[in-house]
């Protein structure tokens, strides 16, 4: 049996005292072979890699290369043991070209050559069958050819170990199988590659081994040869877990607004909503789940009036008329002015929606200015809200002219959360608000939600969280790269039947599009 | 008179050509150091301190002072007063990640009134009768030029005229052009002007070359001060007459696309530009103030024309004026 390129033995690794993102991670990786890492969003796989390529250090366990225990300090350890990441932002310089972005950095004896660089840079692509031109510049590639940048880098640097996190995220089908013959040429040259990914049919099309990862915890080991995805999507979803959220009966179910086959590309023309319908009643929540990236942010915008269609329809049942509006052709001030609220959290929380420099009341202003009569602004009022909100839903913070910045991710999503809702809405978009919360907070997010439905708001709710979207929401629209793949009863819906849903349906429009 | 007209031109554009290649050093480090102007200034000054204490101890007496030390301290003592500005400027932008073009502003306008207070403290200590210290002895060396140029007619005036630090910035400028395009440290300092956390990622200590890069330009840009008052001023200072060189060394920079060897046919360019009112007959006041328009005439024109063909290359480094966190990711 011959030893494993990289080993890791029960890593644990925690942030702060509450988080745990890893726990008792084991897995092996062998040359000459493809191991998957899968796992839903935040089950903690790029925090594992982080550690194998030395930008976080494990709290606890051990890491063994080649049968010996290393410690991994920092990412030039890493590159000392041959271990080479590529993440999934790339860090690349834009005008310079493919070649200079290679060399960047090295400390090679000989003095430096562009010439030889390039050739070699070119030999390395001809070596695994990348197809890169290497001095075009950065600025002039596409997505695929700068990840190709960022892979010849490494191997450049001699790595034989080779880490992907969700290498396939931001390329076309066409892309992806070019990349997968890439990958399997360089595991057929004795290297060692670990990829990230959450997507089921490339575990099995690509992978030799797949590791499971639920919840930062390890849920086992499989040879892809003998698994199916119904088993992968088993260990990835795992047991329901009851979190006892109060749900109330809907009531007065009204459709307040419809969604009508709505197209949307992004800058790259890539088709990010892929004409989507469904309708949102007043009195329910509405759980959209899919994994990140799969056009939630967008579909939220569109309804906002944020992102430009490019056909179909939203329309809003006004409650005040009585009528339908096109949404699509309002302005988003326009359309927050018929009630149609959005409280999007993206990953840096503070992105949209709030001045991480201006205090709270000044936060409640950025909704409130335009309500002023005189030329000067009304401060009284928005300090009222400010205060209530800060009193309501229990806001830890010094005191209402603190910047937003100051205060902890909860506070920030309540004060975001609490302001959308004081404006009473008739339509309430929220988008990720229990991210970073521990569970108090989300529960008061939680309860916030449910209270608007009781008053006949309609709420969408975009989730990560398989459990919480099934106790809290009523229905579940399942969204998988753009296309609606399933409309399913959070009371009566699996994990596992959601889970296939975000990740099953993907195979087949991916087939789709190729035969297409 | 094309030949005096060319001839008497190049000096002109010496301390632009200085100025200039500094500022396209530090700003290849992601640093917009709007100081220019005033380390210039410190720069000419120090130099001026440094010859009149020499010539003092001297006696003021030519026949006492060492050719090479006449030369030596004040080249010294401006390179160490332009750094030290320079080292004021990175410690503020750099370390402290202080807003770049306040810094720089502040720079230039505490240079330019060091530069006064030390000139006008010199002036009284000799209690001259003009506003003005010469240094004859100190520039007549720094003036010396190649002793065979008088024998070659014109191409001797217009190549072979000039004083030692006009040929040090012209091999400065294509050293700078060298090292920039051609060598691993030029390569590592664009890619921290460009996009400092992938030169970090790389492995390249970023603080250290932003430091190194102020710090090297502005010695260059001093050295510009110091040709200004040795040889062009003929050793003569007086309190602001280095006028707006320093501005115009930055203007350079946009004209030279950030490019050392462009910011030499730039400053030619820029002192004849300069000059041509001394060369056009019967110009009246208001006139010849119009002319003196044109260097900055054509800067507009460069960055309207290289606005509309939109080349990446020709852009100024992507993080220019940026601070860099490494934990803002």
């Amino acid at each position: 049996m011959n030893v494993p390129a990289i080993e890791l033995r029960n890593i644990t690794k925690r942030f702060g005292a509450k988080v745990v993102a890893n726990k008792d991670v084991c897995l092996t990786a062998n040359r000459g072979e493809i191991l998957s890492i899968l796992g839903e969003n935040g089950s903690g796989k790029t925090t594992l890699m982080n550690m194998i390529a030395g930008i976080y250090y494990p709290d606890e366990g051990q890491i063994l290369i080649d049968g010996e225990e290393v410690v991994i300090a920092s990412p030039k350890d890493a590159f000392d043991y041959k271990i080479g990441m590529i993440h999934q932002h790339f860090k690349l310089v834009d005008v310079f070209s493919a070649a200079e972005n290679v060399v960047l950095g090295l400390n090679e004896k000989e003095p430096y050559n562009l010439k030889v660089a390039t050739d070699r840079v070119r030999e390395i692509s001809e070596q695994y069958g990348f197809e890169l031109d290497p001095t075009k510049k950065i600025y002039e590639m596409s997505v695929s050819e700068k990840q190709t940048v960022e892979i010849i880098k490494v191997l450049y640097r001699g790595a034989d170990i080779l880490i992907l996190d969700e290498p396939t995220a931001v390329l076309t089908p066409q892309e992806t199988q070019k990349l997968f013959a890439v990958l399997r040429r360089m595991r057929d040259a004795g290297k060692a590659i670990i990829i990230i990914t959450h997507k089921l049919h490339e575990v099995l099309s690509l992978s030799d081994r797949v590791t499971v990862l639920r919840k930062g915890e390890y849920a086992g080991t499989v040879i892809t040869a003998e698994t199916s995805e119904t088993e992968l999507t088993e260990m990835m979803v795992g047991e329901k877990v009851s979190l006892n959220i109060h749900r109330s009966e809907p009531q007065n179910l009204t459709p307040r607004l419809e969604v009508h086959h709505i197209n949307c590309s992004n800058r790259e023309g890539v088709k990010v909503l892929d004409n989507v319908s469904f309708v949102a009643n007043a009195g329910e929540i509405l759980g959209i789940a899919g994994i990140a990236g799969s056009g939630q942010r967008e579909l939220l915008e569109a309804i906002a009036g944020l992102q430009r269609l490019d056909s179909g329809a939203v329309l809003y049942n006004n409650p005040q008329t009585g009528k339908m509006d096109n949404l699509t052709t309002k302005t988003p001030l326009q359309i927050r002015e018929l009630g149609v609220r959005l409280s999007f959290v993206p990953e840096d929380r503070l992105g949209m929606g709030l001045v991480a420099n201006m205090d709270i009341v000044d936060n409640m202003m950025l909704r409130s200015y335009r309500r002023g009569h005189s030329m000067f602004l009304e401060r009284k009022k928005p300090k009222e809200l400010a205060e209530r909100i800060i009193e309501e839903l229990q806001v830890v913070t010094p005191g209402a002219s603190t910047p937003v910045r100051r205060l902890s991710g909860g506070n920030v999503q309540k004060v975001l959360l609490g302001r959308e809702i004081a404006a009473s809405p008739t339509v309430l978009m929220a988008a990720y608000p229990v991210r970073g919360l521990d569970i108090g907070a989300s529960h008061t997010v939680y309860r916030l939600l449910n209270e608007q439905k009781e008053k006949g708001v309609a709420v969408i709710f975009v989730g990560e969280d398989l459990d919480v979207l099934l106790e809290l929401c009523d229905r579940i629209l399942v969204i998988g790269s753009g296309h609606i793949t399933g409309l399913v009863d959070a009371r009566s819906a699996t994990k596992e039947e959601i889970g296939l849903l975000m990740t099953k349906t993907v195979t087949t429009e991916d087939g789709g599009e190729q035969n297409g | 008179m094309i030949t005096s007209f060319i001839s008497t031109s190049i000096p002109l554009g010496v301390p632009l050509l200085y100025g200039s290649v500094g500022e396209i050093l530090t700003e290849k480090s992601g640093h917009l150091n709007l100081g220019i102007p005033g380390i210039m200034y410190v720069g000419a000054i120090s130099g001026v301190i440094g010859a009149f204490l020499y010539e003092n101890a001297c006696g003021n007496d030519l026949a006492n002072m060492i050719p090479w030390l006449t030369v030596l301290i004040p080249l010294l003592s401006c390179i160490i007063g332009s750094v030290l500005m320079g080292l004021v400027y990175s410690f503020l932008t750099v370390t402290l990640r202080a807003n770049q073009n306040v810094t720089g502003l502040a720079i230039t306008t505490f240079g330019i009134g060091l530069g006064n207070f030390f000139g006008g403290s010199l002036i009284k200590l000799v209690d001259s009768d003009m506003p003005s210290i010469i240094l004859t002895k100190t520039s007549s060396l720094f003036r010396k030029s190649l002793p065979f140029a008088d024998d070659l007619g014109w191409f001797g005036e217009i190549f072979l005229s000039h004083d030692f630090l006009t040929y040090l910035a012209i091999v400065i400028a294509v050293i700078a052009s060298f090292v920039l395009t051609r060598t691993r440290v030029g390569l590592n300092l664009r890619a921290v002007g460009e996009n400092p956390a992938t030169a970090d990622a790389a492995g390249i200590n970023v603080t250290a070359y932003k430091y190194i890069a102020t710090g090297i330009g502005s010695a260059i840009a001093g050295l510009g001060g110091l040709q200004y008052v040795m040889a062009y001023a003929n050793g003569v200072w007086s309190n602001n007459a280095f006028g707006d060189r320093g501005w115009m060394a930055i203007a350079l920079v946009i004209f030279a696309l950030w490019k050392p060897n462009m910011a030499l046919i730039g400053s030619f360019l820029f002192g004849a530009l300069c000059n041509v009112n001394n060369y056009i007959q019967g110009l009246g006041t208001a006139t010849q103030e119009l002319f003196k328009m044109l260097p900055y005439v054509v800067t507009i024109l460069v960055l309207v024309i290289i606005s509309m063909r939109k080349k990446r290359e020709h852009q100024p480094p992507a993080h220019l004026g940026l601070p860099y966190f490494r934990e803002e990711r």
